[in-house]
């Protein structure tokens, strides 16, 4: 492996560049028409437009990515996350163009981003899912799964993922008047219009574990983030470790993912993604991301490795840097996300950064993909960039990530900040007593 | 009154049709940004006089969506 081209934008893009660089390798961005001013064009060694504006005709565009591969003699595609990075036709494409993939082989990617199919490859190798159905043929069908399994549930898109086309249903009207729509959105969303339920758990944390896993069938697990801050379904604040959760559940969790991640010979780095129930010391298993995830940053400060950089070891077949015992997570570390937003009413705030100044420290990091004079543009998510703090503890994190914060200025564009620093003053949160539905009761 | 896009972004659905009542309230666009679906509502109620976007155009902040004659 030589060059890699990056199949994304922005920070993550630059994530890439950067460990690709570390590590010997060149790099090639591809970019839209509406990033051409953004850091990561000009920090690769090389540039190549795909035109347009809006995903579909740029970073969706198999075809042209491809195309600038090989006119660019790139012999590895890194997908970032989000795009194609879980598109299996991708995968596949890239391998039959006689490039490196750097993720899982295509069939993984398939079997983990068919939610219905992922729920009982869990189940099959003793990893307890949520309880809920199958594919549900209508209506009325939803009615009787939905009684059987008591309100709240979940309305799920069969081909769904990260948040998109899910829909929390509490009682029987509710159901009646969402079920067609909800059908409609997943067909337009995702080409596939099928639904199913899950029992909704209440006041549940969303809790991840990071798995690595080389070709010759070693697996490791470095650890779990914990992900229960979220609006919408989307993240807000992550953390590694998990406040407050019992070392023994913990254990039990990382246990799980390491043995499902065995069990269908995952290569590559993933996360495996679970609800919890504190109280009860119960866990269910969620989805699978056979990818980078957005939130890598944070584990990489607890345990001091670098994901990127396995993520390429792993795909030319190097064994894993390290073995479950030589793994350590140091201190607490959280990320939080700047997103381009209006902090009151969280509609889009795109525009022009007119200034842009991030915080700079002792264990902080900052990964984000603009500087001052950029156009922050509509046409994909608000994420300007990410927070990463790490400290000896949590209580130190917290005073760090306050800091770090404040010491944020940003003009032009609507910031969350406002809203990061309400959630570092919340009781609930400095207490650790977080979970899914922080975001929907009063701060 | 004009119903103005909150910001900028593409028209993801045309929700009413030139001529038709609608009631205060009601969402007439939907506004696709940064990967959101944001309706947008009339706040009164009235007669779609004019449709100034279509689906998948792209529009400014503040920029006209539909005019609506108010009805008493």
């Amino acid at each position: 492996m030589n060059k890699v081209l990056i199949a994304n934008r922005g920070e993550i893009a630059r994530r890439i560049i950067r460990t690709a660089r570390a590590m010997g390798l060149k790099t090639v961005a591809v970019y839209s028409e509406a990033d051409q001013d953004l850091p990561f064009v000009e920090e690769a060694d090389e540039a190549i437009a795909l035109g347009g504006k809006r995903p579909l005709e740029s970073y969706l565009k198999q075809d042209k990515i491809l195309d600038v591969a090989r006119r660019t003699g790139a012999d590895a595609v890194h997908p970032g996350y989000g795009f194609l990075s879980e598109n299996a036709a991708f995968a596949q494409a890239v391998r039959q163009a006689g490039l490196t993939f750097i993720g899982p082989e295509p069939k993984l990617v398939a079997m983990m981003g068919d939610k219905a199919v992922a729920r009982s490859v869990a189940e099959a190798h003793g990893v307890p899912v949520v309880p809920g159905t199958e594919g549900l043929p209508d209506v009325s069908a939803a009615r009787i799964e939905a009684r059987a399994l008591g309100y709240p549930v979940m309305l799920k898109a069969k081909a769904g993922g990260g948040g998109i086309g899910m829909q929390r249903i509490d009682d029987e009207a509710m159901l009646e008047k969402s079920f067609a729509q909800a059908e409609n959105r997943a067909r337009a969303a995702f080409g596939d219009g099928t639904l199913y339920l899950e029992k909704a758990l209440v006041r549940a944390r969303h809790v991840e574990v990071q798995i690595a896993a080389d070709r010759g069938g070693e697996v490791v697990h470095l650890f779990e983030r914990d992900c229960s801050l979220q609006r919408r379904h989307q993240k807000v604040v992550e953390e590694s470790p998990a406040p407050e959760l019992p070392l023994r559940l913990r254990e039990k969790i990382w246990e799980a993912a390491v043995r499902l991640a065995r069990g269908v010979s995952y290569t590559n780095v993933g996360t495996i993604e679970f609800l919890v129930e504190p109280e009860k010391e119960t866990f269910y298993f969620l989805e699978m991301n056979t990818r980078l995830q957005v939130e890598h940053g944070i584990t990489e400060l607890v345990t001091g490795e670098d994901l990127v950089a396995w993520q390429f070891l792993i795909s030319m077949g190097e064994p894993l840097p390290k073995k479950q015992f030589e793994l350590y997570a140091k201190g607490a570390a959280a990320e939080f996300r700047i997103y381009a937003e209006d902090p009151v009413t969280f509609y889009p705030s795109p525009g022009t950064l007119q200034t842009y100044e991030v915080p700079h420290g002792e264990g902080v990091r900052v990964d984000d993909g603009y500087r001052a004079g950029n156009v922050v543009s509509p046409f994909y998510d608000p994420l300007l960039g990410k927070l990463m703090v790490h400290a000896p503890d949590r209580a130190a994190l917290l005073t760090r990530a306050r800091d770090a914060l404040s010491a944020y200025r940003i003009e032009g564009v609507k910031t969350n900040i406002p809203l990061l620093l309400k959630v570092l003053d919340d009781p609930r949160f400095i207490e650790g007593a977080v979970h899914t539905e922080f975001f929907t009761q009063p701060m | 009154m004009d119903v103005q896009a909150q910001m900028a972004g593409t028209v993801f659905r045309i929700l009413v049709e030139a001529g038709q009542t609608v009631n205060a309230g009601e969402d007439v666009v939907i506004l696709e940004s940064m990967k959101m679906e944001i309706p947008h509502s009339t706040p009164v109620g009235g007669i779609v006089r004019e449709i100034y976007v279509q689906e998948g155009d792209f529009i400014d902040e503040g920029q006209k969506l539909v005019r609506i004659e108010a009805q008493p």
